[in-house]
């Protein structure tokens, strides 16, 4: 007997399928085509002169040596960009009461970090654009630095922006229930501060961007590495009053971008202008030590959260103070109170609890900006919220699973509406946690970690749930103003023989959006998945849309896909109809063929299909007219944001004499609703989570006193290698979203969310019996040993 | 700069002939004493394949294998490889040399944004040439110098074990 026919049975049954990736071939040979390797006629190159200050005044810059020197093109100063764009503010107006001073691509009078961008030079190389940077004399007159969040707050301390009454961007407040009488009849409360500190993303390509202005035709093409070419035409278009469209972007292949490369970057701002300026192509990518110092950076959070249990372990109550330190500006155009708002709205969100308040404070300082990278806010509400729940478990005397079990939301009781204000659909917390059970082998660790204690080695073991924000609606970004759309749209074109083209706004970062557009198209069309070629990231050729971020790209552009076509095929099959004389809906398509829908006979290949309404459509009925080019749009409805969930494990073992940290095993059990390509999805997975271990245990911009970042190379700034990354085990639960066809949310964001809450609670399983325990991270080996009281 | 001394840019505007052995073929390049090897090859020799990641040996992606040993082109200046046989990811791919890792690389989607590949590739390509059957914890250790944002590096290591498996039982590397 054979196994019962799944619906992978079905033929060009994509969806569900582990296949590889169609445009990975090239990478592997080494024909990757990323912005840093593109050269274009009369391309010239960028280097930028930055400030060695954290704050200072600028009281002069000569820069007539560095004219003279040949091969130079241009130097640039502020007031010559100012000339011809217009200033940027990162506020959006449903953050209400958020201030941030105006920005323009290099400043007029003031730095306000180390590093920033104050003078542009343009040159035959970037080395003699390097050289001329030397020649360059810049007077500064040193302002007072507030270079911590502490500083930040004083009262009558420095001010960042002149005329602003203190360093406060934004505050927000949430208060749910009834928080003081809960703490007040609680058996139990926990308590803690955490710090959380600055990473950033380490993209191994860095920044990278060609912008060629063409004077004669009055347009504008960049070549930018980025998730968002569409926001980013409407950005250079508005700033720099070309009309929209004959501004061009072109995203091809990128090095990573995690979030990173969709910001608004002061030099990527100044290379557009400089190319305007010189009406010829002018490339810029950073270097390692610039994007160290102008990348957006991420977390630097301080929280103060308590968390009130009846005397059963149930939970009834958190209470949170959020401080969040910025740079001196709030990032563009999506703003950097982003990720503060999601630690205090994720904050106990697998939870089933009523009573909840929440202080976000979100504070200027002169650092480089932080803003959106992967998992924004998750990691940070996760760690906090897990942490307590284990303290938590500890003081009422129940194991981390227990506690766990007792207070997740059933499986059952959705819809729910968490106390921080968001709608779950529909979530599986709790058979997420009864497989994580399983594939931990949880009883033979908690058995295994007894003996070896016993023995002087010291296992830790740590678990965290959480949830996911996927799919985004205009709630995350539109209704506040801001520009970037939550649709997209897709055309999808049957040509002369018989393939399809997919055209489609979501973008391709690596995670394989291409993949999983082709292998939905195919299924839906009835052909193989090498007759569909996926095209994305060009503004004059892809229709407009969000393209890929926060979880997008599967759940809104995936589904763009299925209902595109699924248009195309209706059209194809009215075709095949008046040619076969049949009713439509007595035909189907399988491997590019039209069938018999009844008995899967062949009639006719859609190759012919195609042949006669391009080529003899004369042949066809008087009035026909094949439309064999699809166009479609889709923007999510139903609830604002697709919510996804699971659960992470980790196993550690602590060197309790040097400090450090040895990952054992990870695990993970997520949901992300309709799998396309579980290959893909678990790469995701992985790949996230090694993004959070690297956060956990090794990732800081360590700044001094005086605003200076100390670590920013890649031999000082540690990032997670091979050698000290576990093997991770992955399962899933499937709980599709009803409010699309497709049922996908997203996944990009699952892996890094938990990862470094698993490994707080695990080291800190892992030192209970010395009474020590950690509230930070990265938990470096000085940490831990810190806590052990040995340093 | 007031005292900047003139002689500098004489000194950068030199260049200083170089003759090697790319990918099988005899180049000679015109550079300029300061230009790293990374450079030359990605932009005069347009191979485009070898990629600057950290330009100071600390994350693998410029990796190629310089006289059948994988050194960081970064690290290099051009000058310093005159003579040298140069093997980049464009000519181990058309030799077909690591055609298999190749492969199951793909099959395992070992690779996301594709940046850290190449120097993977190249790595991995020596590994196997030195040890033919390495454990798990070998390959970990041979990559420690390849870094990589996306994968998490499993599908990586699963790859180079599978090969690593499949040329011992093919008998073909000894």
């Amino acid at each position: 007997m054979s196994a019962p026919l799944t619906s992978l049975d079905r033929p060009n049954s994509y969806i569900g399928r582990s296949v590889p990736r169609p445009n990975a071939k090239r990478l592997l040979a080494g024909r990757g085509r990323y912005v840093s390797d593109l050269r274009l006629p009369r391309m010239l190159h960028a280097a930028f002169l930055r400030s060695p200050h954290a704050h200072a005044k600028i009281i002069s810059i000569d820069v007539a040596q560095a004219r003279a020197l040949e091969g130079v093109h241009l130097v640039a100063i502020g007031a010559d960009l100012a000339k011809i764009c217009t200033p940027w503010t990162g506020t959006l107006d449903h953050f209400k009461g958020m201030t941030s001073a105006p920005q323009l691509p290099l400043p007029l009078d003031r730095v306000v970090w180390a590093g920033q961008a104050v003078v542009a030079v343009v040159a035959e190389s970037r080395a003699i654009a390097e050289d001329a940077l030397e020649l360059i004399e810049i007077d500064y007159e040193d302002l007072p630095v507030v270079a911590d969040i502490d500083s930040a707050r004083e009262a009558g301390g420095p001010l960042i922006n002149p005329g602003s009454g203190n360093n406060v961007c934004f505050r927000s407040q949430l208060d749910n229930g009834s928080v003081d009488d809960a703490f007040a009849h609680a058996a139990h409360v926990v308590e803690e501060e955490f710090c959380f500190g600055r990473h950033t993303a380490v993209t191994l390509e860095p920044r990278a961007i060609v912008a060629e202005y063409d004077p004669a035709a009055g347009a504008l093409t960049v070549h930018h590495a980025t998730q968002t070419p569409y926001q980013f035409q409407d950005l250079y278009s508005r700033h720099y009053g070309i009309p929209e469209a004959r501004v061009r972007v072109i995203a091809t292949d990128i090095g990573g971008s995690f979030g990173m490369k969709l910001h608004v970057y002061h030099e990527d701002m100044a290379v557009v202008g400089l190319s305007i300026l010189l009406g010829r192509p002018v490339k810029y990518v950073a270097d390692r030590m610039e994007s160290f110092v102008s990348d957006i950076h991420a977390r630097d959070h301080r929280v103060r959260a308590r968390m009130a249990l009846d005397a059963e372990g149930e939970i009834l109550a958190m209470d949170v103070l959020d401080l969040t330190a910025i740079g001196a500006f709030s990032t563009y155009p999506r703003t950097s109170v982003v990720e503060g708002n999601q630690v205090i709205r994720l904050m106990g969100a697998p939870y089933r609890f009523k009573n909840y308040r929440a202080t976000l404070e979100v504070i200027f300082q002169n650092k480089v900006q932080t803003s959106q990278y992967r998992a924004v806010g998750h990691p940070i509400a996760c760690a906090v919220t897990e942490r307590l729940v284990d303290m938590a478990a500890v003081k009422l005397g129940l194991d981390p699973l227990a506690i766990r079990a007792q207070n997740l939301i059933a499986d059952d009781a959705y819809p729910q509406t968490s106390p921080t204000g968001y709608r779950f659909e529909a979530l599986s917390h709790q058979a997420c946690l009864k497989r994580l059970h399983e594939i931990m082998d949880y009883d033979a660790l908690r058995a295994e970690q007894a003996e070896l204690r016993k023995s002087g080695v010291y296992h830790g073991i740590g678990i965290a749930a959480f949830v996911e924000i996927t799919n985004p609606s205009p709630a995350f970004y539109g209704v506040g103003g801001a520009r970037i759309s939550s649709q997209d749209g897709a055309i999808l074109s049957l040509t002369p023989s018989g393939e399809v083209r997919c055209l489609i706004s979501v973008t391709e970062q690596g995670q394989g959006t291409e993949a999983i557009i082709s292998q939905i198209v195919a299924d839906q069309l009835g052909l193989a998945q090498e007759h569909v070629k996926v095209i994305t990231g060009d503004t004059e050729v892809t229709p407009h849309g969000g393209a890929t971020w926060a979880c997008r790209g599967a759940g809104i552009g995936g589904e763009t896909a299925l209902q595109a076509a699924r248009a195309l095929r209706r059209n194809i099959l009215e075709i095949a109809a008046l040619i076969l004389q049949e009713q439509p809906s007595a035909l189907d398509i399988i491997d590019g063929e039209v069938v018999d829908a009844g008995t899967r006979n062949q009639r006719m290949p859609i190759s012919e299909i195609a042949r006669i309404a391009y080529f003899r459509s004369d042949t066809l009925p008087p009035g026909t007219q094949a439309q064999l080019t699809v166009s479609h749009h889709f923007a999510p409805q139903g609830y604002p944001f697709a919510f996804t969930n699971g659960i992470q494990g980790c196993s550690l073992e602590v060197d309790v004499e040097t400090g450090f940290i040895k990952m054992l095993k990870h695990f993970i059990v997520e949901d992300c609703g309709r799998v396309i390509n579980p290959m893909l999805v678990d790469e995701q997975l992985r790949g996230g989570i090694v993004q959070g271990l690297g956060a956990a245990l090794f990732e800081e911009c360590r700044y001094s006193e005086t605003g200076q970042l100390v670590n920013g190379s890649l031999a000082d700034y540690l990032v997670p290698m091979p050698m000290e990354m576990p093997d991770i085990v992955i399962a899933h639960v499937e709980t599709p979203t009803a409010d699309t066809e497709l049922g996908a949310k997203g996944c990009g964001e699952a892996g890094t969310a938990a990862a470094s809450a698993c490994v707080l609670n695990a080291v800190n399983d892992a030192l209970t019996p010395f009474n020590a325990t950690i509230n930070s991270i990265p938990i470096t080996p000085a940490k831990v040993l810190k806590a052990l009281k040995r340093f | 700069m007031s005292g900047f001394d003139e002689s500098l840019l004489d000194d950068a505007d030199e260049t200083v002939r170089v003759r090697f052995v790319v990918n099988g073929r005899k180049v000679a390049c015109e550079v300029a004493p300061r230009e790293t090897l990374v450079d030359c090859l990605r932009n005069a020799l347009e191979l485009t394949g070898t990629h600057a990641g950290c330009e100071m040996g600390a994350c693998g992606a410029c990796l190629v294998q310089l006289d059948g040993q994988a050194v960081h082109a970064c690290l290099m200046f051009t000058v310093q490889a005159d003579g040298a046989r140069i093997d980049t990811i464009e000519g181990l791919t058309e030799s077909g040399v690591i055609a298999d890792l190749q492969a199951e690389f793909h099959r395992r989607n070992a690779l996301q944004c594709g940046f850290c590949t190449p120097g993977m590739l190249v790595n991995a390509h020596e590994l196997l040439s030195r040890v033919t059957q390495p454990s798990r914890e070998e390959i970990r250790d041979a990559l420690s110098g390849n870094y990589c944002r996306c994968t998490g590096y499993e599908a990586i290591v699963d790859a180079i074990d599978a090969v690593a498996k499949a040329r011992s039982e093919s008998g073909g590397a000894t």
